[in-house]
């Protein structure tokens, strides 16, 4: 299997013995920016997912189309946004449209090819946790909360998620709390209600490359350079299943890292 | 004329009572901070505060113990930090612990939608297999009238008490107009009984009618109209003041310590005064690096009758 198409340039970089090192973020920004490849219109959060799709637009996908929740549509920010609503992204958009115009028509009405997120913690079939640790009524630890990460998930037609800690307490077999149900689940618990989008396809953590297979359930496919199918396996919380022809995920391309360090996030906002 | 041309401090003394629900509105854009340091020093207590996105005003609500519960649907610092007044009051748990309602965004607008259109309900295509319906009673599943076997999950109506909104502009009748990213305001402001809109300027009635799709809210919605120039900082204004991302990110050593939040409360929020000695505690350059060079719209022709 062929988990994603490779670039010419990282054909070049792989050849490359003087490759720079990188860091965990430069890593999992370069190499979810490969998966948006081909991507028309994603819905970016906030943090590695808004890195991943700036690298897309200044390398290998000009012509992404970035969502924010914050209404604004087709974004050309001259600088790194710090938020999903900066006045950088504002600031010549082709579109700022309204909440209930962003959420009612453009996500419930089915426009997103690929909606990003991240999660505190995610179980074997994709749903996501981002409201609590412990206990709804007296939790250890409060979360952010849903925010608009349960309509991307109900209504995007697949979802990436990156994960900056790939351990046992993120990779879960049971959630603490479902705020973002995968589509499996919804159908399981609410099978009357009209379900659209496969949930999440592509989870890329700090180890590796998980990809659904047919039933949605989340394997491994590719791991990072150093790292071994059994570490994966070791960090996640339920039995890891590995698909066949694993391999080692190719290291950001001395262009990535260049675009990412010196252009993109120059400030070290989401860079760390 | 009505009169709807307040000071902060009438506005919030007449429309913001202790007990209310209060809409807060503003997405990361446009968020009225100095109508919650109004609310701060008036002292109100027991407040409900409605808001899509609670951050560091609403940090600063809780941690000046105004606040009861909190109706929301993400909190927090963007990817700055923590907001610890809140985390604080929701992990103590118990009896004076801060009360919690979640919703997903479009889940809380739709109550701001079905609230403000004056219908009961609104359908949302979110929470299939989600905890959020255990734990939040509002979040309900109904069967269509329409197709049989097909369900949807619906929220109920919201109808604050009052709406507190900031924008760009706004004419003496409080015709409020916005640019920029528009948030929940307009359906915060028509859901609640009562509108305050806070604003950077008050312009002449032609400014407002020589470009009347850019009015969010018009000028019957609204109670109370405020001219509150730098009311939004730390959060920003688009064309007026960026926003002041150093104040965001040296939040979270602030109020972590609860000491030190109280004594930043007490400098900045009450004696200052007042917004005005506020903004002269800021100093008189304090917005010049956050002032953004000009861009323009291109203008657009409404044409005239003849």
């Amino acid at each position: 299997m062929t988990p994603f198409t490779a670039l010419p340039n990282n054909t070049a970089a792989a050849d490359d013995a003087a490759a720079p090192a990188y860091t965990s973020s430069e890593l999992l920004a370069a190499v979810s920016c490969r998966y948006l490849q081909g991507t028309r219109r994603v819905f970016a959060g906030i943090g590695l997912p808004t890195l991943a799709v700036a690298l897309a637009q200044k390398s290998t996908s000009p012509d992404i189309e970035q969502v924010y929740e914050s209404g604004v549509c087709g974004a050309h920010p001259p600088r790194l946004p710090e938020t999903i609503a900066d006045a950088s992204l504002a600031t010549g958009a082709e579109a700022i449209l309204t909440m209930p115009v962003l959420f009612g028509y453009v996500l419930q009405g089915g426009w997103i090819d690929v909606g990003f997120l991240g999660a505190a913690q995610i179980d074997r079939f994709g749903s996501l946790n981002s409201s609590v640790i412990g206990d709804w009524e007296s939790p250890d630890v409060r979360l952010p909360g849903s925010g608009g990460a349960a309509e991307v998930m109900a209504n995007s037609a697949e979802v990436f998620v990156v994960m900056r800690r790939h351990n046992p307490t993120s990779f879960v077999r049971e959630l603490d709390f479902c705020t973002s149900p995968s589509p499996r689940i919804a159908r399981e618990k609410d099978p009357l209600v009209p379900a659209q989008g496969r949930g999440v396809t592509t989870v890329i953590s700090d180890l590796g490359v998980l990809k659904a297979d047919e039933t949605g359930e989340l394997c491994l496919a590719t791991v990072h350079e150093g790292v071994s199918a059994g570490q994966v396996i070791e960090a996640t919380g339920w039995p890891l299943k590995v698909l066949p022809g694993l391999s080692v995920t190719p290291a950001p391309t001395a262009q990535e890292l260049d675009l990412l360090r010196n252009e993109i996030d120059p400030g070290r906002v989401y860079l760390r | 004329m009505i009169q709807k041309q307040y000071s902060l401090q009438d506005a919030v003394a007449e429309f913001v009572k202790d007990g209310d629900t209060v809409a807060l509105e503003g997405f990361t854009h446009l968020i009225p901070f100095a109508a919650g340091h109004e609310i701060i020093r008036q002292g109100r207590t027991g407040l409900t505060l409605v808001r899509m996105t609670p951050d560091i005003v609403a940090d600063q609500l809780v941690g000046a113990g105004a606040v009861d519960k909190m109706i929301f649907a993400f909190t927090g610092n963007s990817s700055v930090g923590s907001l610890y007044a809140i985390r604080r009051a929701v992990e103590a748990g118990g009896p004076g612990s801060l009360a919690l309602e979640e919703y997903s965004h479009y889940g809380l607008l739709a109550r701001y939608q079905a609230g403000a259109a004056g219908i009961p309900f609104m359908p949302v295509r979110s929470y299939a297999g989600s905890s959020l319906p255990e734990v939040n009673p509002n979040l309900r599943k109904v069967a269509s009238p329409f197709d049989p076997g097909v369900e949807t999950y619906v929220v109920p109506a919201l109808n604050p008490d009052v709406a507190i909104i900031h924008a760009q502009r706004a004419d003496r009748h409080g015709n409020i107009q916005s640019w920029g990213i528009l948030g929940p305001q307009q359906e915060a402001a028509f859901a609640s009984k009562r509108t305050i809109a806070l604003v950077e300027e008050i312009v002449p009635d032609e400014v407002i009618r020589s470009d009347p799709n850019r009015t969010a809210v018009p000028g019957f919605a609204v109670d109370a109209v405020v001219e509150v120039p730098y009311g939004a900082h730390p959060s920003f204004v688009q064309g007026y003041y960026d926003r002041d991302n150093t104040f965001y990110r040296s939040w979270s050593a602030i109020s972590k310590n609860p000491e030190r939040l109280e004594a930043w409360l007490q400098e900045w929020v009450h004696d200052t005064g007042d917004h005005a000695g506020y903004v002269a505690k800021l100093g008189p350059d304090f917005f010049a690096p956050l002032t953004p060079e000009p861009h323009l719209s291109t203008p657009v022709n409404y044409g005239s009758v003849r």
